[in-house]
């Protein structure tokens, strides 16, 4: 079996790959786990699943703190470089930077929840996948 | 005027405060024998009985009494400060909370030395967890002494130092008798009737005002010497360059330190799994994000009720504009609630407190660099338990000696060095596979390092007329709040030592655990 021909299958084949060799065990009891009942975590870290779970992981988190840094360092910095700027009446004596400053908040709920949200549509499936296919618990 | 309510109410409110919880700590710790137990009560507290006892933990005294006492006499940069305590939760809830759970069990030290040579790293997070520890407790206790003076009405040096001495030897018991079952159920207690509190006397005063923000900030501006101005930035940060700068490295520090703080990464061991950790902090963000608007209410309201002079002139200044506040709404009684809600808010952050010093000492320290891992779980907790006593004493001596200094000041000075010593070193060891020990010695001793250096070098030491050494100068760091550079020092540390040291192929295995663990929570039971 060549590379070129797997690719719908690709997760059975990569484990072969690793293997090196081709093996007619049932696929389920084979080698996540090693005979002493601990699991081989080099061979799930490269599982399909598993780097499908971390690249999903990784592309929200690290854009997402970087945005939140940048919303928050760009209200810290207007209020200490740009004081006329935020000093703006909007509603009644209330100015912009109060309002801004509440917007903080603001960001910080609809971030959090949607993150959880996030995680429990892409993040916690995934992972109930690879419990599955590695036969880990967690 | 008695502008204080009365005493012996006051102290009778505390006094049932505490009778109550010492006894719910000891029903819910009868059971405290294993390991597990005393450090991280079993891994059983639910997402959202952790994620109150986690907000529990931020409302200390420094940011109830501090920031609504800091927006009551400086409007808006007493807002500023606020708010980079509820977005530093963010950090906590994606990039740390969950691979934590799924690595460590007990400390810092377990997460950080988990792919590391043991004994060098978990010596290095010990000392780490123990400096920063000693900075934060040091700042509850300093602010005992003043809260003391102004709700119990003494004022003798010696009076506030037996109660502070009191207020110790408390904390201690809950963390004897409960260990973190214990603690974990006086910090949800304590910030239930917290946010109670706040809550009530933010419906109140928006009621009072036909529920106008703009109108309780008009009135503020009235009674406040600053007028409309202090709506503005600049009324306590200033407008020189260095002073903005000042501002722009604890603003830096707050939103980085907090969720580094290793008594809060230690609240992540409480609950059973990663989602439920994940559980927590939203629910922390939630209650936080309340409080913090109460806050702002509560701060302008006591501009506009109590009068920023007014408040100054009190015995515990800008720390007494909510209690003074409670005063003039609610008369003797509520004050009496208020104080003690105060009070017990100090009691539980510093149990917490010496709960993480203490686990980190014996489980880090004793249990895997003295004993090699070889160490007896019962004679570990004993250890625990000695070190949280020594603590305590520590901590007592401290606060003594600390009675009447800056609070704030020193809470951000914790906050520098937990953001330096711990942030680089977890997002490294989670999310970069070539990190190795050198690094991770790097990061922690030069973030630990840079950052205590630049605060003996700073204003904050010497040279100014706040300074501790006012007669001597002995300053060169013009900052008083070295995180700008302490904390990007230490990831460009970490980074460094890494590439120019050698990869450690024997390692391998466990990095590949480690990744899986962290991101995938399999194994993590095991």
């Amino acid at each position: 079996m060549t590379k070129a021909m797997s690719s719908p299958g690709e997760t059975q084949h990569e484990y072969r790959e690793i293997r090196g060799f081709a093996s007619f065990d049932d696929p389920a009891t084979l080698s996540y786990v090693d005979s002493n009942g601990k699991p081989n975590f080099e061979l799930i870290r490269q599982t399909d699943e598993f780097r499908t779970l971390r690249r999903r992981l990784t592309t929200f988190v690290f854009p997402m703190t970087a945005l939140f840094l940048t919303s928050y360092l760009t209200f810290v910095l207007l209020s200490a470089y740009a004081k006329d700027f935020v000093s703006t009446k909007v509603v009644g004596v209330i100015n912009l930077g109060i309002l801004l400053g509440l917007s903080q908040f603001v960001t910080s709920i609809i971030i959090t929840l949607g993150y959880a949200r996030y995680a429990k549509r892409r993040l916690d499936p995934q992972r109930k996948l690879l419990a599955e296919k590695t036969g880990v618990e967690e | 005027m008695p502008t204080t309510g009365n005493p012996v109410l006051n102290l009778s409110v505390f006094a049932v405060f505490v009778l109550i919880t010492l006894y719910i700590v000891y029903r819910a710790s009868s059971r405290n024998v294993t390991a597990s137990d005393y450090y991280a009560a079993g891994s059983s507290f639910t997402g959202a009985q952790n994620g109150v006892a986690l907000s529990g933990d931020f409302l200390s005294a420094a940011s109830f009494l501090g920031i609504s006492g800091g927006i009551a006499a400086h409007g808006y940069d007493g807002f500023l400060y606020s708010v980079g305590w509820v977005v530093a939760w963010l950090v906590g809830l994606l990039l740390i909370a969950e691979g934590l759970r799924n690595t460590g069990r007990f400390t810092v030290g377990d997460v950080l030395a988990f792919r590391m040579k043991q004994r060098p790293v978990r010596a290095a997070a010990a000392n780490a967890t123990l400096v920063i520890s000693f900075f934060y407790m040091i700042a509850q206790m300093a602010g005992a002494g003043g809260l003391i003076a102004l709700l119990l009405n003494v004022h003798s040096k010696w009076g506030q130092a037996l109660l502070i001495a009191v207020v110790g030897m408390v904390m201690v018991l809950y963390v004897l008798v409960g260990g973190m079952k214990g603690t974990t159920w006086v910090q949800i207690i304590k910030a239930v009737l917290l946010l109670l509190c706040v809550t009530l006397m933010t419906i109140f005063l928006l009621g009072k005002f036909g529920f106008s923000l703009s109108a309780i900030m008009q009135q503020a501006t009235e009674n406040n010497k600053l007028g409309e101005a202090v709506l503005d930035p600049g009324a306590k940060y200033g407008f020189s360059a260095m002073s903005k700068l000042d501002f722009v490295s604890l603003a830096l520090s707050l939103v980085l330190g907090i969720a580094s703080l290793p008594h809060v990464l230690m609240r992540f061991y409480t609950v059973p799994n990663a989602s439920e950790a994940r559980r927590s902090v939203v629910w922390a963000t939630w209650t936080m994000v309340i409080f913090y608007l109460c806050t702002l209410v509560i701060g302008f309201g006591a501009m506009a009720l109590v009068g920023t002079d007014t408040i100054a002139a009190a015995p515990g200044g800008e720390n007494s504009a909510a209690p003074l506040l409670a005063f003039r709404i609610g008369g003797a009684v509520l004050l009496g609630v208020v104080s003690a809600v105060a009070f017990a808010t100090i009691l539980a952050v510093v149990a917490g407190l010496t709960l993480a010093a203490s686990a980190s000492f014996a489980h880090d320290v004793y249990a895997n660099v003295i004993k090699r891992g070889n160490a007896e779980p019962r004679r570990e907790i004993r250890v625990a338990r000695l070190t949280a006593i020594v603590v305590g004493v520590l901590s007592i001596l401290g606060g003594i000696a600390a009675n009447g200094q800056n609070v704030a000041f020193l809470v951000s000075l914790a906050l520098a060095l937990a953001a330096s010593a711990n942030l680089s070193t977890i997002l490294y060891t989670i999310f970069w596979r070539r990190f190795n020990t050198t690094g991770t010695l790097w990061s922690i001793y030069g973030g630990l390092g840079s950052c205590l250096v630049l605060i003996i070098f700073s204003p904050v030491m010497s040279g100014a007329k706040t300074s501790i050494f006012p007669d001597i100068d002995f300053a060169w760091f013009p900052l008083g709040n070295p995180g700008l550079v302490s904390i990007p020092f230490s990831f460009l540390c970490g980074f460094l030592a890494t590439i120019f040291s050698k990869r450690e192929p024997e390692m391998a295995g466990k990095a590949a655990e480690m990744e899986v663990r962290a991101i995938s929570g399999i194994g993590a039971k095991a």
